[in-house]
């Protein structure tokens, strides 16, 4: 079962090191178009495993990303021309960990699409009060970023949280907290009366999560250069996020990674193809895949690879 | 008597609205002891059971384990503190393995065990319901009976002082039902203490040690199955008065 590595794990292990390795080359080849595509779809992988970190087990759905991307983003503005990097990225952890907490103490209560319909209510919630903010007290809405980094470094801090999410989600799911999950995620009032805190579990992890991905909005934010509310708290983002983690499949730890990169791909291709109609066009998409895949990428390869040694025993 | 009493219950009510499902209801549960708690559709069996373990909070009254304090409390501080239970509709988790829904009652249970102690703990008692050799399948696959089964076992791997069954031998075929009362006296033996909520009166004639009767929320009565089932009142609450 979960306990002692098996050696399909240590295989596993291995393997990812040598891609993280091989990947991370990728900016010496080229620094142009590939670097930028690889740079989005590493943001999406970091913060698709982080989301399904959370989601994932316990089949809440959050759409309260973007209000972790956009508050991590907002950390760097305000933190990036006084403080060192290291130490806005922990502000950035920090931020996005107490606001995932405040969520969660607000929302024990809630579950199904009760949670669907807050968390994307927070994040319009806080887009909402920094742009009152900045209307009130610093007389503009927008603000420039400006921190020397090259996108080689972005890249490489992304695939860093892309390793720091998939490392945690592999050590959680091989522990109490774990287990924990899955059973709350089947089914809550088994778990409490198993002696499972289910609040404090829930709590926990949607932090891990949140500081997750704060981090990559903190990252990602030089990127933009210039940021406002609308920019950094683009609900967009939650949506993606959320379509990415469940094509490629929440229950496992590798499924949002095989579903950001059809995703992110098939995006640009539209995005290039249909200027006009790319949303109506990615919507379309959607209901094709829960239609088709409703298990996900990796579910429906799962199935595949079974079948396939079914047929060579 | 009362200082062998393992769970006690003290003048337990509960009100929702205006609508008294529970009413002062007191009895206690001994070690090594099988109580049958009986009663008419809507007597308020589930609700007092509800409340021992935390699901629904008491309007008033105290429930006490070994003279511990759990009135109020969450559900999982109460499952910690050694009292299981079982649903009445089983509640099995659909995406675990048979083991590992068992390991869950060991794992979060009293006493928190993990990795290959709280694995063995769910075989064994895989092996004791009869389910030995399919600790790999899944719940949905089994039958109600199996399903049951793996409820109970994983009650039982948190090791509880107090095992809450709700109609746990509800649903069962005559085999099924002599297995489900063998299984219980086998728990009986071995001195568990017991607290059941049953309509089967085979079971509750061959298992209870004692049985509490409510009616409409109320204690009817309390004694052994013999005189709790020869009470006038008792056969005139299930039957109406003319047969009683």
């Amino acid at each position: 079962m979960i306990f002692p590595m098996q050696r399909r794990e240590v295989i596993a292990v291995a393997a990812s090191m040598a891609a993280l390795a091989l990947l991370a080359g990728l900016p010496l080849a080229d620094d142009g178009f590939w670097l930028a595509l690889a740079i989005t779809i590493a943001s999406y992988v970091a913060m698709a495993t982080a989301w399904a970190l959370f989601s994932g087990p316990t089949n809440y759905v959050s759409l309260a990303t973007a209000a972790f991307f956009g508050s991590g983003a907002y950390v760097v503005s305000a933190l990036a021309e006084t403080a060192p990097w290291p130490v806005v990225l922990v502000a950035a952890a920090v931020v996005g960990a107490l606001l995932a907490l405040a969520t969660g103490l607000a929302t024990l209560r809630l579950s199904g699409m009760y949670f669907v319909i807050f968390s994307f209510g927070l994040a319009e919630l806080i887009r909402q009060l920094v742009t009152y903010y900045q209307t009130q007290f610093t007389g503009s809405v927008g603000r420039y970023i400006f921190v020397t980094i090259s996108a080689a470094e972005i890249y490489w801090q992304l695939l860093g949280l892309c390793a720091i999410g998939l490392f945690a989600g592999w050590a959680i799911n091989r522990s109490r907290l774990g287990f924990a999950l899955r059973v709350i995620g089947d089914d809550e009032t088994v778990a409490a009366h198993s002696g499972i805190d289910t609040a404090r579990a829930k709590v926990l992890l949607f932090s891990i999560s949140g500081a997750l991905i704060a981090l990559v909005g903190a990252v990602m934010a030089p990127r933009f250069t210039y940021i406002e509310p609308q920019i950094a708290y683009n609900p967009m983002v939650s949506f993606q996020v959320v379509i990415m983690a469940l094509l490629g499949g929440a229950k496992r730890l590798w499924g949002p990674l095989v579903g950001v990169i059809p995703f992110v791909l098939l995006y640009e291709w539209i995005a290039g193809r249909f200027p006009n109609h790319t949303h109506l066009l990615l919507g379309l998409v959607f209901l094709l895949v829960v239609y088709f895949v409703p298990q996900g990428v990796s579910g429906w390869l799962e199935k595949a690879w079974r079948k396939l040694q079914g047929k060579s025993a | 008597m009362s200082d062998t009493a393992i769970l006690s219950i003290s003048g337990l009510s509960k009100a929702f609205g205006g609508l008294l499902a529970v009413n002062q209801i007191s009895f206690d549960v001994h070690q090594g002891e099988i109580v049958g708690l009986l009663g008419p559709n809507g007597s308020g069996k589930t609700t007092l059971l509800n409340m021992v373990s935390g699901a629904l909070p008491p309007t008033q009254g105290r429930v006490r384990l070994r003279g511990r304090e759990l009135t109020g409390l969450p559900p999982h501080q109460i499952a910690r503190a050694g009292v299981s239970r079982s649903f009445q509709l089983v509640r099995v988790l659909p995406s675990l393995t048979a083991l590992e829904n068992v390991m869950v009652g060991a794992v979060f249970g009293p006493d928190a065990v993990w990795g290959a102690e709280a694995e063995a703990i769910a075989r064994a008692l895989l092996e004791r319901v009869g389910l030995s050799g399919r600790e790999r399948q899944r719940p949905e696959a089994m039958t109600y009976i199996d399903q049951k089964r793996i409820e109970l076992a994983r009650a039982l791997a948190a090791d509880p002082q107090v095992l809450l069954l709700d109609e746990w031998l509800a649903g069962l075929n005559p085999t099924e039902l002599q297995t489900g009362i063998a299984l219980i006296e086998s728990l009986h033996a071995e001195g568990r203490s017991i607290l059941m909520v049953e309509h089967v009166m085979d079971a509750i004639r061959s298992l209870c040690d004692r049985c509490v009767v409510m009616n409409a929320g109320a204690k009817l009565a309390e004694g052994t199955p013999e005189q709790v089932l020869s009470n006038h009142d008792v056969i005139a609450a299930y039957l109406g008065d003319e047969n009683a």
